[in-house]
């Protein structure tokens, strides 16, 4: 996609090198060709303008503003009062027990969710990617979690895991295993919620390695059936190496949602306990003690502090696999 | 084609870098109008931010008001939760924009709001016909500089809500006399009465409470200081009230005489539904709540009685935005919401305690009675407990926001975690959450 687009222009470039039509010397036409210039070296420039414009003023502004804010003490409600406090707040973040806590959790729920998520978009994918009927359907179904809102869902998983009268608990209660107290006990709540996160996210993913699979040549299963391979040796040498940057599209993109992870823990929470992560903050995620510390103890600077840590964090996870990446080239 | 194609490549590059541009400029401008009120073709039309069930609208005032004054166009916006609606709020008040004209005050934010927002909202103080307020209720949204920012809707009064049917099966007297002088004067025996029922009460799966966080509330309102002492300094870690309410909450925890539920939450509301809990301390504003939520299969079940001692939880005010273009037109609207009469439809049909004595001293509110609750004189329990509310009430900046963190720390005591060990963490919260 990338170089087609870049080699366009480049296309409709006359031939001849430009220099020789500047040295023609008549005025109106080393205008032209000056224009023409522009047009050919400035216009890439202007197309991508709309997209770097929207990404200054919505994107690179906020965190450069963002890193201001946190370097000072600001309350929500008064925003034009700001305290200089240098590095006094992410100090305080580095010795706070919540951060930590937060971090654990979001970690952990991080597995929980992308690790199972993953593999059963892998063997949905390998299911639809059979020749059967109403492959359309199926296509479309898996994609149907990924269309309804956070809201919606975690709404309807939360009323699923209550405890007195949930659908589950009542479930368990049928086969004699004591009701589960599954917002308040810390596993239970991780789990509960990265079933919300798996629901939605499964099927986008397979999507995606679908897209992938289909795109590998038949002759590779057909010579690797000819070499007498099974079904599951074809998956696992032809299928998986075959979509392998897929995957590793697709690990980056979990990772970054789950370093993210707001909405679901919010809504399954309820009111106080989804902005504190739970009453003994035992599944308040990095994205939850920003909210708490910003919309509920209206304190801006500790909150842009959260954000600032919760990038940097990205930034550490990337570099991290850099180099392992480049240590075992070398090795 | 080449001609052609580079003069459309140079066209669309202009209009895509123009567009860019207007973006970024687009982003700058702003409405005329703060709060979306004003006037228009001889009609006045006034926003309201309203939030829970303050009766204004459910209860058709906004429509009657209309019909009276025909010029007048009244949109209002109500937000299902507090919490959720202050935040906006106060994001709004920060910004300038997106305010409607008059804006609901819950108590819990009155002082955050007269200490550091009284410049934007207009002053009540003097306004001809709003003399007829309980003493306590104006001086709570009044400034130190004596600028009142708003009305009193309801307050809160307390009782205590309790299944009858429960209450038989353990034992206990069911008529509400009798009832209320098993626990009169003294909340610790509300929480005997509890450790008797659940001795003694014949069935299965009824705690005796809904959730220790009310009782919290209930015992520690009773007190004219709870977070906060009258210089404005925290206290909430060495008010003996305040240890006293978090004491008994947790003795009613470590007993288990709770439903371990987290009030106005979603679990809450199947709980009343189900009748999974036998008490709840109840605020005049929660037995519209109670009604709905239990619904009719449970009508008669229910009785109220009087609490142990008077205490206040909950109350609203209505403010109006200083900027408001239609500022006379909203403050004569709040004026007349929040006059005796109007607080007696409100009372009448929903059960929110008027905050106007005046109305307090109807006849038809004094009589009132609760169908729902058995027949229950509403009216005169809740006017008799309102009459009990400490003269003197304290108010905090934080109030709502040390509320919430104390009813989650009880709520680790009631998942076992030892009461020193919650109260810790509990004020270990409070000093991040005041910071």
């Amino acid at each position: 996609m990338a170089t087609s687009t870049t080699k366009a222009p480049a296309g409709e470039e006359p031939p001849g090198p430009p220099g020789k039509t500047g040295g023609e010397g008549t005025a109106p036409r080393r205008r032209g060709a000056l224009l023409h210039r522009l047009d050919i070296k400035g216009a890439p420039y202007a197309f991508v303008a709309p997209f770097f414009v929207v990404f200054a003023a919505f994107s690179f502004y906020p965190l450069v503003y963002t890193s201001w804010i946190s370097l000072h003490r600001v309350e929500l409600a008064t925003l034009d009062v700001m305290e200089w406090v240098a590095f006094d707040n992410y100090v305080e973040l580095w010795g706070d027990s919540r951060f930590w806590n937060a971090l654990q959790n979001t970690i952990t729920i991080g597995v929980i969710s992308t690790v199972p998520q993953l593999l059963m978009a892998l063997g949905l994918a390998h299911l639809l990617n059979y020749r059967m009927r109403a492959s359309l359907f199926f296509r479309v179904a898996s994609l149907v979690p990924y269309a309804t809102s956070v809201a919606a869902a975690a709404l309807v998983f939360t009323m699923i895991f209550e405890r007195d009268f949930g659908m589950i608990n009542w479930a368990l209660g049928s086969v004699g295993i004591d009701p589960v107290d599954w917002e308040a006990d810390k596993w239970p709540a991780q789990v509960a919620i990265s079933t919300i996160v798996i629901w939605r996210w499964t099927g986008y993913n397979a999507l995606l390695y679908l897209a992938a699979m289909q795109a590998i040549p038949a002759d590779r299963y057909e010579a690797a059936s000819l070499d007498g391979a099974s079904r599951w040796q074809q998956f696992t040498h032809v299928t998986v190496p075959g979509i392998r940057s897929t995957i590793v599209f697709t690990i980056v993109l979990s990772t970054i949602g789950a370093t993210q992870l707001f909405g679901e823990p919010l809504i399954f929470g309820q009111g106080p306990n989804g902005v504190t992560g739970g009453a003994d903050n035992q599944y308040q995620t990095l994205g939850l003690l920003l909210y708490e510390e910003g919309w509920k103890n209206y304190q801006m600077g500790r909150s842009a502090t959260v954000a600032w840590a919760m990038f940097l964090l990205l930034v550490l996870v990337f570099v991290v696999q850099r180099l392992t990446k480049r240590l075992r080239r070398t090795s | 084609m080449g001609t052609f194609g580079s003069l459309r490549t140079r066209a669309v590059a202009t209009v895509a870098a123009a567009g860019a541009l207007a973006l970024v400029v687009g982003c700058g401008g702003s409405d005329d109008s703060v709060t979306g009120g004003g006037k228009k073709d001889g009609k006045v039309v006034i926003t309201m931010g309203l939030y829970g069930v303050m009766g204004i609208k459910e209860t058709g005032l906004l429509e009657q008001y209309e019909k009276e004054n025909p010029d007048v166009d009244i949109k209002a916006e109500i937000a299902g939760d507090e919490q959720t609606y202050y935040t906006a709020l106060q994001t709004r008040l920060a910004a300038g924009n997106g305010l409607k004209d008059i804006q609901g005050i819950e108590i819990g934010r009155a002082k955050e709001i007269t200490e550091t927002q009284s410049d934007k909202f207009a002053d009540f103080a003097g306004m001809a016909g709003t003399e007829h307020f309980l003493p306590w209720k104006e001086s709570q949204i009044s400034t130190e500089d004596g600028k009142v920012l708003g009305l009193g809707t309801d307050i809160g009064p307390m009782a205590v809500c309790y299944r009858k049917d429960y209450f038989e099966k353990a034992g206990l007297p069911t008529d509400r006399e009798e009832v209320a002088k098993l626990w009169e004067g003294d909340w610790t025996k509300y929480v005997e009465v509890g450790r008797t029922f659940k001795k003694d009460f014949k069935g299965k799966d009824v705690a005796y409470m809904d959730a220790a966080s009310g009782l919290f509330n209930a015992t520690v309102y009773g007190y004219p200081e709870q977070y906060y002492d009258d210089k404005g300094e925290l206290i909430y870690d060495k008010n003996p009230a305040v240890k006293e309410a978090w004491n008994l909450a947790a003795d009613a925890a470590e007993a288990g005489l709770t439903a371990k539920l987290r009030q106005f939450q979603p679990g809450w509301d199947p709980g009343l539904a189900n009748g999974t809990f036998a008490t709840a301390v109840c605020p005049a504003w929660m037995l519209s709540h109670i009604s709905e939520k239990a619904g009719e299969a449970n009508k008669g079940k229910w009785d109220v009685a009087r609490a142990p001692k008077g205490a206040n939880w909950g109350g609203s005010f209505l403010g109006v935005i200083e900027k408001s273009p239609v500022k006379e037109e909203a403050k004569k609207l709040v004026a007349w919401l929040t006059a005796p009469e109007q607080q007696a439809h409100i009372f009448k049909e929903l059960g929110n305690i008027p905050s106007s004595q005046k109305a307090l001293d109807a006849d038809d509110v004094k009589n009132a009675t609760s169908e729902y609750f058995d027949n229950a004189p509403i009216g005169q329990i809740f006017g008799a407990a309102a009459q009990e509310i400490p003269d003197k009430q304290v108010l905090g900046r934080k109030d709502g926001t040390i509320k919430d963190t104390f009813s989650q720390g009880l709520a680790l005591v009631e998942q076992g975690t030892s009461r020193d060990e919650a109260w810790k963490t509990t004020t270990e919260r409070i000093e991040k959450a005041v910071g």
